[in-house]
């Protein structure tokens, strides 16, 4: 017998109460937190704060227009590391992908290992492979392009390697059928179906390694970070504002190819 | 027909490139551009000849981490990286909600729009250490710099992955409950936020993980955290130091990937 002052909710009362106990939590450890940064801030810096970067701004103008003419070979440097970094990526990723997959991974160790492999280029960031390559090989280009490509094998691996355990069992069995050795299998039945999704990740890949790769140039593995580096520690603001706008139009550009890219391909 | 063909007839794939012509031409131009690029790049072999066997200690070192002579400071650091990445990314979880709803197409006033767009693209532009590059001139070193800088990056990728989700929102749900004449907060909570909400955490896990992966750069330029730490253990070619730190962040990445895909499969 439906009663007239019953009242519809979302939630029952249990899980108000869980909930009221969840967001409790989490302001706590917000709260906990947010003192441990506050005991270690310079607080008369950070009201200081606006003021100091109103003055930079200032600062900034006029813009040095000329200095341009000194970033196009960083700007081409920085598209070189981002591009052969995505490239032997891709490349290696291809066999890890491959290690890593359940279903074509030859063995279960060999699977772990491409797993760690992984974990380890997805976790630390493509400047801190730089740090450690510019001590081994020095600095340059070439470091900044293994950087970039350890820390990308990782991505662009997990995203192929997924893909490769979707994929349609019943082709590969129909390819199989036909007396196909096991790389022709692979060719003709495994490739074709991943091939889209994985163009598509090369691509969007190789837009974010045009961001990452601004970055490794701060500590000497090339493109247009070390002009930025020579820019703020030489206080040289009017040529900083000429490098800030070279690169927010490098990566709008790099946004803008690789969808036009992607949007032919797939 | 068939049969006489089928002998030296042979199936081949079809190719990526349908004109022959322009095919040629695209491969040549890549070759070229590798070429060019090859050649560009100024390899310097015995630099990097002495460079290897310089390394070879530092490699060995590498395979002996070591988490007790600077355990003090590692612990330390990564606490820090970890309060930071909390921190920043509760604040661009909030700041990004009004950023993406202006920056949704079917919701925003064109003005607002193109401001909140702006916004986005900028904070998406620059990487985490060019940010922090910034605030640590206006604010100096600590970990205030690296929490804004987080932040900042925080709002453009929540902002305009939430906005594509509010474009995709089902309008037929909104009518049915505005026509229970339901107020403005009664339409967001039962019409429009049960739409975005769980997407929407799912965002935020994942950026929170995101945000402890840049934490560790932006250390780097003095903006906090245990970049900080381990800048440190490079500049003194303390490699073992350097390993344990670094075999840290993989652990912690890892622990925060299940995690984060707990969570996504008790929103499923």
């Amino acid at each position: 017998m439906p009663k007239n002052d019953y009242n519809w909710q979302l939630k029952g009362r249990v899980r108000i109460l869980r909930e009221i106990l969840f967001w409790a939590a989490g302001i706590w450890l917000f709260i906990y937190c947010w003192n441990i940064i506050s005991a270690r801030t310079m607080w008369p810096f950070v009201y200081d704060g606006a003021e100091q970067a109103s003055k930079l701004l200032m600062r900034m103008f006029p813009p040095n227009w000329p200095y341009f003419l000194n970033l196009i070979r960083p700007i081409w440097d920085t598209i070189t590391i981002a591009t052969l970094g995505t490239i032997a990526a891709i490349l290696l990723s291809l066999f890890v992908a491959f290690l890593a997959a359940e279903n074509t991974s030859p063995h279960p160790i060999l699977r772990q290992l491409a797993l760690l492999i992984i974990v380890t280029s997805r976790s630390v960031s493509s400047l801190i492979w730089a740090i450690i390559l510019v001590i081994i090989l020095g600095p340059g280009v070439l470091a900044g392009i293994i950087a970039i490509s350890l820390r990308s094998v990782g991505f662009v691996s997990k995203l192929l390697y997924e893909s490769i355990e979707e994929i349609d069992k019943e082709q590969v069995e129909a390819v199989e059928a036909t007396g196909a050795s096991k790389f022709s299998t692979l060719i003709y039945s495994v490739v074709p179906q991943v091939f889209p999704s994985f163009v598509g990740t090369a691509v969007y890949r190789w837009d974010i390694n045009i961001r990452e790769s601004t970055v490794v140039g701060l500590v000497g593995a090339g493109g247009i970070g070390l002009q930025l580096n020579e820019a703020i520690l030489g206080l040289k603001w009017p040529d900083a504002i000429i490098i800030f706008m070279m690169i927010l139009s490098l990566v709008l550009f790099s946004e803008l190819f690789s969808a036009k890219i992607r949007k032919i391909l797939i | 027909m068939l049969t006489e063909r089928s002998e030296n007839y042979s199936w081949q794939r079809p190719h990526l490139i349908k004109s022959k012509n322009k095919r040629i031409i695209i491969y040549f131009l890549v070759l070229a551009y590798l070429i060019f690029t090859f050649i560009s790049l100024e390899i310097d072999p015995q630099r990097i000849l002495l460079g290897l066997s310089r390394s070879q200690k530092y490699f060995a070192d590498f395979f002996r981490p070591d988490f007790i002579s600077r355990g003090e400071s590692i612990m330390d650091g990564i606490i820090e990286s970890l309060t930071m990445t909390y921190v920043a990314t509760i604040f661009g979880i909030i700041i990004s909600i009004p950023f993406a709803f202006g920056a949704a197409e079917n919701i925003s006033p064109k003005p607002i729009y193109f401001l909140s767009r702006a916004v986005i693209v900028i904070s998406r532009s620059f990487q985490e250490v060019v940010i922090a590059i910034f605030f640590v001139v206006v604010i100096g070193f600590g970990p205030m710099a690296g929490v804004l800088t987080l932040t900042f990056s925080s709002i453009g990728f929540l902002a305009k992955l939430l906005a594509e989700e509010i474009e995709d929102i089902d309008w037929s749900q909104v009518e049915a409950v505005k026509a229970t004449g339901a107020s403005w907060p009664q339409l967001m909570t039962y019409a429009i936020l049960p739409q975005i909400l769980p997407r929407f955490i799912g965002l935020a896990v994942y950026r929170l993980d995101i945000n402890f992966r840049a934490s560790a750069v932006i250390g780097v330029v003095g903006a906090g955290g245990i970049g900080t730490t381990l800048n440190a253990a490079f500049d003194r070619y303390e490699f073992d130091s350097a390993s344990a730190i670094l075999i840290v962040m993989i652990a912690i990445v890892l622990l925060g990937e299940l995690f984060s895909s707990f969570i996504r499969k008790k929103l499923k």
